[in-house]
């Protein structure tokens, strides 16, 4: 177990890394999810067909065919993803910023990927509000936007933050798929180079990065499960 | 009917075994077979002899030296070496079974006792020898540079140390550790350094210009450059040494030292220099001379 002394600074980076990935996917998918999960209850039925062929696709492509795609697909048309070099979050997630495009893919296709699952929690959410609310808003006159933005998604977003945060969970898990399509310096990538190229004993290894997810998704459960309890007291 | 039917297995069990033992007789052509070579008993030889079978853990996908095709076949330098030592056995080449070892679980195949040796372009460290044991060199390699064919930017690994230049190789291997020391930043290679789960990708990389050079062993990279139509070369020369060696099992001595005097054999009798220019001698056409062997 003395790797995870000797290589702390290896596994500290590794968490660093693979936490920014997570916070920029998961930024990426609730935006990209919502988007999506407002297209799919439209009321003008081609914004409804793309949604329901986005959620389709994404839903249900295997998470390592939209990296692949991501990782050698965008290159082959000729994009670099240089539209994430947003400035002033270059600055906070430097490896967003940088030359090599393979963070940046790996944002895109965990985003990407996730959204579907987002856009599903959250039209579940939005099904669970009694349809007589819509209907009173659009009798006092509001629009479709005014709608959703006013009445319908403040009440969705609190039936659907539970199904979110096991959306979120799953894709903190499905970040170590990064590791194999480019990104440098994340946990699974570091647990390959330990393993390998410095030759320490897998199972510690293993261990390691084990202990760096559940930093992050044992709070994120916790949280989650706080957030229902508070629900249920409120609903009674 | 009841009797009859006894009678019928009966004869299908006798008939069984005649042919059982008729597929015995014709075995022991050659020297291949059990009891054709004799070894010390007890000894990793003698077992492997009498089990007449040998797993020889191996790289499916390093053209050259041990790459799959699609007869489901592994040939290269690798397979042709591990071979002669299961000839020198007295094993059949019929007879030996070969298990795919990535860069990564090398060590683990061995110290679980998955495969009898490896031999799979494995470099020869002191690392890896608190693990395992090594025979051999029997090749030995160095690091090299891949650019492509229109860039005159790269002219060794110290044209990474500027930090605009970027580079791919393949993850938990020797070179991709080896090649951060020469980035602008080597504690945070991230700037600079791609790894991948295998070198096509890091090909593909090179074409679309995602990365300017490719490192690895040099062998890896000349059956990239013979295949790429003139697409890419390699940068300088050869900058590192990469002995490859033959994984067995630590604590091993008699197999090793029975590799070793295999091997140096080999040097000498042509078999070699033929398995070379059989395989890798197809991108590199000088035939190596056999290294001297180190005995630990």
């Amino acid at each position: 177990m003395s790797v995870l002394v000797d290589h702390f600074d290896v596994f500290a980076g590794g968490f660093w890394l693979t936490f920014q990935l997570c916070i920029l996917a998961a930024t990426g998918a609730l935006l990209v999810g919502t988007l999506v999960a407002v297209m799919r209850i439209s009321p003008v039925p081609p914004l409804r067909w793309i949604g329901t062929a986005y959620v389709t696709v994404f839903r249900n492509s295997p998470l390592t065919i939209v990296m692949f795609f991501a990782a050698f697909g965008l290159p082959a048309l000729g994009s670099n993803a240089d539209f994430l070099r947003i400035p002033g979050l270059t600055s906070i997630f430097s490896r967003l910023g940088i030359d090599l495009p393979y963070f940046r893919f790996a944002v895109i296709a965990l985003a990407l990927y996730t959204a579907a699952f987002v856009c599903e929690a959250i039209r579940s959410g939005i099904n669970a509000v009694p349809p007589g609310q819509a209907e009173a808003a659009r009798a006092i006159g509001l629009t479709f936007g005014q709608n959703l933005r006013y009445v319908v998604l403040p009440q969705a977003w609190k039936s659907a933050v539970v199904p979110l945060g096991s959306v979120i969970i799953a894709m903190i898990k499905n970040s170590a798929l990064a590791g194999f399509f480019g990104v440098i310096g994340d946990l699974s990538n570091s647990a390959q180079n330990l393993t390998s190229a410095l030759g320490e004993p897998i199972i510690p290894v293993f261990i390691g990065v084990s202990i760096g997810f559940l930093v992050m998704t044992v709070p994120l459960g916790i949280l989650l499960d706080r957030i229902e309890r508070r629900r249920a007291v409120a609903a009674r | 009917m009841r009797m009859t039917r006894v009678a019928a297995v009966a004869a299908v069990a006798a008939l069984a075994f005649t042919v059982a033992a008729c597929g015995g007789d014709d075995g022991d052509g050659g020297d291949t077979g059990a009891g054709s070579k004799t070894f010390e008993a007890g000894s990793t030889m003698e077992r492997l002899n009498k089990a007449q079978k040998i797993i020889i853990g191996t790289k499916f996908d390093q053209p050259g030296f041990g790459l799959k095709g699609l007869d489901n076949k592994p040939a290269g330098f690798d397979v042709e070496i591990g071979k002669i030592i299961a000839g020198e056995l007295g094993i059949a080449e019929d007879k030996v079974e070969y298990i795919e070892t990535p860069s990564a679980v090398r060590e683990e195949v061995l110290e679980q006792g998955k495969a009898d040796i490896v031999v799979a372009t494995y470099t020869i460290n002191d690392k890896r020898k608190e693990r395992i044991d090594f025979a051999g060199p029997y090749y030995v390699a160095g690091q090299h540079i891949m650019i492509r064919a229109d860039d005159s930017s790269i002219t060794g690994p110290d044209s990474f140390k500027a930090g605009d230049k970027k580079v791919c190789s393949v993850q938990g291997s020797t070179p991709g550790d080896n090649i951060k020391k020469y980035l602008a930043n080597p504690a945070s290679p991230g700037a600079q350094l791609v790894l991948f789960d295998g070198y096509q990708k890091c090909v593909d990389a090179l074409t679309n210009k995602q990365v300017d050079a490719v490192t690895t062993d040099n062998v890896i990279l000349l059956g990239y450059v013979a295949k790429s139509e003139g697409k890419f070369k390699l940068a300088g020369e050869k900058f590192t040494e990469e002995p490859y060696g033959i994984g067995v099992k630590k604590g091993d001595t008699a197999f090793r030292e029975f590799i070793n005097a295999t091997l140096e054999k080999i040097y000498t009798d042509g078999r070699y220099a033929k398995a070379w220019q059989d395989t890798a001698g197809k991108f590199d056409s000088t035939v190596p001379q056999g290294p001297a062997v180190n005995r630990y």
